[in-house]
């Protein structure tokens, strides 16, 4: 399904990574290791096209990306540091506004569902700068919950979320798994997902 | 779960831009203010002789108009760029270009439409005719939009920059010039006994093709600033 | 035969070529200047109507002509950099920024003095003037969107992206300052004799080919050194004579 081949990669003047190959195919997990400005943003931002990289090609469904552009948008969902909500908006307006932004129409009602199961009962209709930094976090990470999206690239899930959050979100990316999803991400804390190979990419 | 289409989802960019605005009402409020004392300024500088003022006045707002909608482009992208949404919107399953338009027609909404509803108002401290103050209505209503139009380009490629504003302004005052002078001389026409169709005719085309190019060029400023 | 086009196009053969090219351009810009100036101050006949002052037109002309120019080779060369990704067309276009933003501001200067014993005043709102005008503001636009940016492919990119969005925008530019300015009855520069003379019809091209010639020498010096700042790292810079020493 994704495909990268010779990957190279730099940022001004300093080379990050050159010569990366890796295959994901679906059902299949993939953590991407290294310590700090090894380039692991780097890497999940080039996945998404936001970077052009500056040697190698990704290739999705035997199509370069740069290619399929919106075709390839329609099937990715990528979660940054930034949570991409805004502080005047409510939990239940940030959640249908960026579903909206990924072309999904959803229903008030299917947006409560995913911010009550993200643990954010009665705080639906809060703005969301009265929410502390790991409710926020959860509002992003309510995406994960309506998009139809194949690839998940994530970037740091975890950072600011509590125990509980963290084996929902673990929950949330076995299910995704179990349903032939496929996800890329990184993290500082350790991520388990019962049952499923992790395969582990390490950036030096 | 429904699949939104192109339409619904320069709708949804409106929307939001539009419910953020009146959201955060002050800074909408701060740039009609700004735009009201600009032109107030005028007759203090130069002097009340009504003569003067009637024959400066299209100038004069046109001058503020075009002031004024710099200060509030820098907020075009900027809010969505710090926290990240702009990613987002560039990872929609639509054109960038699409979702880019949506972000203008709003912009042109806020800091727009309410410089072409106050300039009657300022245009009477000037003594305007009537007769001229439609005009300069009109002109106003078919130029302001380029005006959001031509500054998006400028917002997207001063993103995240320091000194961003002034930036800003640097480059795209210069290429807002055609607007300023059809607009000017519209009024100047209609008020020498002249034909305004040719005025209105050079702006119109200007809308359309700023309509038609703008978005594209800004969603390309868009990616090269993201990288 | 297929000259490999690309070839020249990589800084790295460009930095020689470049380094050969430019006595080529800079002598002959020289000897044309010298010629040329001479001819203007000493051999081209007084004016009927406009007396001495008029020989400032052979300094005004060529930079005039030029500034316009420049601006739309530049915009070309962002073109291609943006288009087909080439380095060195980037590099070329923030090299030729500095000389067309001199040249457009020699131009208004000479226009200013020009402008004062013809019509009494420094600087009048003729189409031609405001026009240069405005284009020196374009350059100072790609000039400082170029130096606000840090990453350099990123500056290239976004001051290309400006340059060609500016070059679309100068035609429409220079039609509505034309119409602001028939409107407003404003007056143009025009030569006052009905025929230029022969000589000063000669010294205006030896003066446009100086500047043409003397622009290409310049804009080449720049281009070694900005691919000296852009490729320090690199092993073929460090292995040069003139950074060895």
């Amino acid at each position: 399904m994704l495909e990268v081949s010779n990957l190279a990669c730099s940022r001004g003047d300093h080379r990050l990574f050159s010569g990366l190959n890796f295959h994901l195919h679906l059902g299949q997990i993939m953590q991407v290791q290294g310590a700090n400005g090894s380039g692991k943003t780097s890497l999940l931002r080039t996945l998404c096209g936001f970077l052009v990289p500056d040697e190698g090609e990704i290739v999705w469904r035997g199509e370069r990306i740069r290619e399929l552009a919106e075709d390839y948008h329609d099937e990715i969902l990528y979660l940054g540091h930034l949570n991409a909500i805004k502080d005047e908006l409510s939990a239940l307006e940030n959640l249908r506004i960026s579903a909206g932004l990924s072309g999904i129409e959803l229903e008030e009602k299917e947006a409560v569902t995913a911010l009550r199961r993200m643990g954010l009962r009665g705080r639906e209709m809060l703005p969301t700068k009265v929410l502390s930094q790991g409710q926020r976090r959860r509002v992003a990470l309510a995406r994960l919950l309506v998009s139809d999206a194949k690839l998940w690239i994530l970037d740091e899930p975890l950072s600011a979320l509590d125990v509980g959050a963290v084996a929902l979100i673990q929950e949330l990316i076995a299910e995704h798994l179990a349903q032939q999803g496929m996800v890329i991400f990184t993290t500082h804390q350790p991520l388990h997902v019962a049952g499923i190979e992790m395969r582990i990419l390490s950036l030096s | 779960m429904k699949k939104s289409t192109m339409l619904g989802l320069l709708v949804l960019v409106i929307r939001r831009d539009l419910v953020l605005a009146m959201r955060r009402r002050a800074d909408v409020l701060t740039t009609l203010i700004f735009f009201v004392m600009v032109v107030s300024l005028f007759p203090l500088g130069v002097g009340p002789e009504m003569d003067m003022l009637r024959k400066m006045a299209a100038g004069v707002l046109w001058v503020a108009a075009l002031l004024s909608s710099m200060l509030s482009l820098g907020r075009l992208f900027s809010a969505d760029y710090l926290d990240g949404t702009l990613e987002q919107m560039m990872l929609a399953p639509q054109s960038l270009s699409m979702l880019v338009l949506g972000k203008m027609a709003a912009h042109w909404m806020v800091s727009g439409l309410p410089l072409v509803l106050m300039a009657p108002v300022l245009g009477l401290q000037f003594d305007m005719s009537v007769q001229a103050l439609g005009v300069l209505m009109v002109g106003l209503l078919l130029g302001t939009p380029i005006l959001s139009m031509v500054g998006a380009i400028g917002a997207a490629l001063t993103l995240g920059l320091r000194g961003g504003g002034v930036l800003l302004s640097l480059l795209v005052l210069p290429l807002c010039i055609p607007v300023l002078i059809f607009g000017t001389g519209a009024v100047e026409a209609v008020t020498s006994g002249l034909s305004i169709a040719s005025h209105f005719a050079l702006l119109g085309a200007l809308l359309i093709l700023a309509l038609v190019f703008t978005p594209w060029v800004t969603a390309q400023a868009l990616r090269i600033s993201m990288e | 035969m297929a000259i490999n086009w690309f070839k020249y196009s990589s800084p790295t053969t460009f930095y020689g070529l470049a380094g050969k090219m430019i006595p080529w351009f800079a002598i002959p810009a020289a000897i044309l200047f010298a010629i040329g100036l001479y001819m203007g101050f000493f051999v081209a006949p007084v004016d009927a109507q406009q007396g001495e002052f008029y020989r400032i037109m052979f300094i005004h002309v060529p930079t005039s002509i030029l500034s316009m120019f420049f601006y739309l080779i530049m915009a070309g060369y962002a073109a291609l950099g943006l288009i087909f990704n080439t380095r060195l067309s980037a590099m070329m276009a923030s090299a030729i920024a500095p000389t067309g933003a001199l040249f457009t501001l020699i131009s208004l200067l000479t226009g200013a003095l020009w402008g004062k014993p013809m019509w009494g005043a420094w600087w009048i709102w003729d189409a031609r003037m405001t026009s240069q005008l405005i284009l020196l503001f374009l350059y100072f636009g790609f000039i400082a969107l170029h130096a606000s940016i840090d990453e350099p492919r990123r500056a290239d990119r976004a001051a290309a992206l400006l340059a060609i969005v500016g070059s679309v925008n100068v035609p429409i530019i220079y039609f509505s300052v034309k119409w602001w300015n028939t409107l407003h009855q404003g007056s143009t520069i025009k030569f006052s004799g009905t025929s230029m003379q022969i000589t000063m019809q000669h010294t205006l091209l030896t003066m446009t080919i100086a500047c043409w010639l003397y622009a290409i020498a310049v804009v080449l010096a720049r281009v070694r050194s900005i691919i000296l700042e852009r490729e320090r790292k690199t092993d073929w810079i460090s292995e040069l004579p003139e950074v060895r020493s």
